[in-house]
């Protein structure tokens, strides 16, 4: 194990999570003007309702595999289901979900590029992430295709230990990294550093998910509170 | 009971001459600002037209307002909470900018700068949004402005709804009006409903409904449910910004920009208590007709003492229960009923109301083309369709039409009968169901329309103030952190926020630098 693996894959890990705490708290404390969600759809629907949905429900159902599939302890689900059936069930899932965000995403990319209305307004920050995201989803539909050469899920159980061992602050994390295929470390990092920007980009509006929406009441009346209150100094 | 007070405003469409000039202040102070060069938070349409943005009016495309369900309760056209939050990622009810229009400015530098040649330079128009050059401009902010465009277009107009609309395309039938429209600041308001974050909100001191800009994710639900699009989406913040009543003002008991500038002097501004805890009940009564009536029925009369002590009870200061005694926003929409509300089968219970235009009407009865009815001229014969203004402001129902027509043609034809002959009509006073006293008033409120008399607005309370303390050296109204624009760089994507200037696109830059030697 190399250096380089060691930065990549022990230390990076807490340098992402460090900037990706604080910058999201302090650009939520500091400049909440501008967390917003960026949408462009006033501008230009076309191609919005087909490529902003599927990319979002892909990447959320992607996300979301992620996180179960990588930080659920073995021990939890193994009474339901074995490591190579985990595999093959990941593999499916985020094969079929990847490549539904893959087609919005090259939608929305195409949009953002030749839309002569959203290529002027947007930021370069708007297309860098989405060319980011781009590469990450392709990187990460190209390790299924790496994973069906061992289906045995030993891989995927290292890719797990690995990420529970970083979040439950773990030396010696990166060994389990450091023998897998180039692609699977490509693919973290690049993933992790999508968590580094994520701060300074629109990227922070998953935070803003409005599932309160839901049992909030439907009017919302603001009291305003006396800012004085005059009384005699005792 | 619950009482709660609000600032309401009245225009007396009757006088209205189109000027333009509320628009144009209220863009100069609130909208002269990149991403929202679009938006008008105060527009005057002519109708009949499709309106701004076009076809507003037409709740099937935009799915605005509320719609009573079968079991008489109240949802959102646009559906229910998850149907709402599935929509997020792309609004399929959204207006787009064109149906706005493109914003554009003209290349006025062009004219300055253009080298020698044989023809005489021209300002053309550059989109404001792309930079681009726009060979031809489809469309404005005014379009129909005194019936511009065909007829065939201005008629899908949702007013003409039950009207034979056909023969006024004929030009000895046509007919129009002005109609200056703002945010209605609604009692049941439904952008506040659709809202994802929960960022809009009703002031309760007084009433005015505001977007919490640093709240506002830039989901954009709330402009397609509001069903006068009077939310508009600023594409370079992100965030939804709307008419703010100009509550800076309001505070310091003077009126909103447009109310002020207005030359016609036709809008009033005054305090209105209403039950809160009725809001519900009058916002889902059953047949749209009556709406109008359901509405009217949930305000409070200011001069009724177990009104007054149970606003004390609510903490309504005295100089609002005061100003309610005094609003000639009661006296237009309650004492004499001749304001009506704007589109009430929305049901948001809107609370900037419209008197009904009467000019076309007597000019027509003056040549002696229409009959009479008693002492008045038959409104049912006029030159403006009643049932057109009906379904502009009464969901149909005639009736509040004709009589708000017929008090004020009745206050005119008294007026004129005591100053052209000597005598005093009461007859005709009578058939409208107005005493003197109260044509007097009215006489006072419409015609003379003191500055005094039409804006009866109580300041707000100095304990309400923020410690200005912490203000000092601050730079008053600006957006997101300091001052606003001014740092050359932000780690947060704050972009800087400029008035608008015609910017070519790099591509037709160089290609005017081939070109000029």
């Amino acid at each position: 194990m190399n250096y380089l693996d060691q930065f990549a894959f022990q230390l990076y890990p807490y340098i992402v999570m460090a900037v990706f705490l604080i910058g999201s708290w302090a650009r939520f404390d500091r400049a909440m003007y501008t967390w917003r969600s960026g949408s462009s759809q006033l501008l230009s629907g076309r191609g919005m309702r087909l490529g902003s949905n599927l990319f979002h429900v892909g990447i959320m159902v992607v996300l979301g595999g992620h996180l179960v599939g990588l930080l659920t302890p073995h021990s939890i689900y193994s009474v339901l289901i074995s490591a190579p059936q985990k595999q093959l069930l990941a593999m499916v899932v985020g094969g079929v979900f990847g490549l539904m965000c893959l087609a919005g995403l090259g939608i929305l990319l195409l949009r953002r590029l030749t839309n002569p209305r959203v290529r002027a307004t947007g930021a370069p920050g708007d297309t860098l992430i989405l060319v980011l995201l781009l590469a990450q989803l392709l990187l990460g539909l190209y390790t299924i295709v790496i994973s069906s050469h061992h289906m045995d899920g030993g891989v995927m159980m290292a890719l797990a230990e690995w990420a529970q061992r970083i979040v439950t602050f773990r030396w010696g994390a990166a060994a389990f990294i450091a023998q897998v295929n180039w692609v699977y470390k490509a693919h973290l990092l690049l993933g992790m550093t999508l968590f580094l920007i994520a701060p300074f980009t629109r990227l922070v509006h998953v935070w803003s998910i409005p599932l309160s929406y839901l049992w909030r009441p439907y009017q919302v009346v603001r009291r305003r509170q006396p800012a004085l209150h005059y009384r005699l100094r005792s | 009971m619950k009482v709660r007070a609000q600032i309401g405003m009245v225009l007396n469409l009757d006088k209205c001459i189109g000027c333009h000039t509320c628009s144009i202040t209220c863009k100069n102070v609130w909208t002269s600002r990149e991403g929202v060069e679009y938006a008008w938070f105060n527009n005057v349409e002519t109708k009949p037209g499709i309106g701004y943005p076009k076809e507003w009016e037409n709740q099937d495309r935009w799915n605005g307002g509320w719609v009573r369900s079968a079991a008489g309760k109240l949802i959102p056209r646009s559906g229910g909470r998850w149907r709402l939050l599935s929509k997020i990622f792309a609004n399929p009810d959204l207006p787009q900018i064109d149906d706005y229009y493109e914003p554009f400015d003209f290349d006025y530098q062009h004219l300055h700068q253009a080298p020698e040649g044989r023809q005489q330079p021209t300002a053309r128009p550059r989109s404001l949004i792309s930079g681009e050059r726009m060979q031809k401009i489809n469309w404005g902010p005014n379009w129909e402005e005194i019936l511009g465009t065909e007829f065939a277009k201005r008629a899908k107009d949702r007013n003409f709804d039950a009207i034979q609309k056909e023969i006024y395309g004929a030009f000895e039938q046509t007919f129009m009006m002005y109609l200056p429209r703002l945010c209605e600041h609604c009692l049941n308001p439904a952008c506040v409903s659709a809202c994802p974050s929960g960022a809009i909100y009703k002031r309760e001191e007084d009433g005015i409904v505001l977007i919490d800009q640093d709240k506002c994710r830039g989901w954009r639900m709330c402009v397609s449910a509001c069903p006068y699009k009077k939310i508009y989406y600023n594409w370079k913040s992100g965030k939804s910004e709307k008419c703010i009543f100009c509550y800076p003002r309001i505070e310091m008991g003077e009126p909103t920009v447009c109310a002020e500038t207005c030359v016609g002097r036709i809008r009033y501004l005054g305090v209105m208590l209403y039950d809160a805890e009725r809001i519900q009940e009058a916002a889902s009564a059953p047949a749209e007709k009556d709406l109008y009536r359901a509405q009217l029925d949930i305000f409070l009369d200011p001069s009724d003492p177990r009104v007054i002590e149970a606003a004390r009870r609510e903490g309504i200061p005295e100089s609002w229960l005061e100003a309610a005694k005094a609003s000639p926003v009661y006296k237009l929409a309650i004492d004499w009923q001749l304001a009506l509300p704007l589109h009430p089968e929305y049901r948001t219970l809107p609370m900037v109301w419209y008197v009904p235009p009467l000019s076309p009407i007597q000019s027509a009865a003056e040549r002696g083309r229409v009959g009479m009815n008693g002492e008045l001229p038959d409104i049912a014969s006029l030159r403006i369709p009643v049932r057109y203004l009906a379904n502009l402001l009464t969901a149909g129902d005639e009736a509040p039409v004709v009589r708000a027509l017929e008090r004020m043609m009745a206050m005119r034809c008294w007026r004129r009968a005591r100053n052209v002959d000597g005598v005093e009509d009461l007859a005709v006073l009578r058939q409208a169901g107005l005493s003197v006293a109260q044509a007097e008033d009215m006489y006072r409120y419409l015609a003379i329309a003191n500055y005094e008399d039409r804006f009866v607005i109580p300041s707000a309370h100095r304990e309400y103030a923020n410690d200005a303390f912490g203000e000092r050296g601050g730079c008053g109204f600006t957006f997101g952190n300091g001052c606003g624009g001014d740092s050359p760089a932000d780690l947060f994507g704050q972009r800087k926020l400029t008035t608008f200037a015609v910017q070519p696109t790099r591509r037709e830059a160089r290609e005017t630098r081939e070109v000029t030697p």
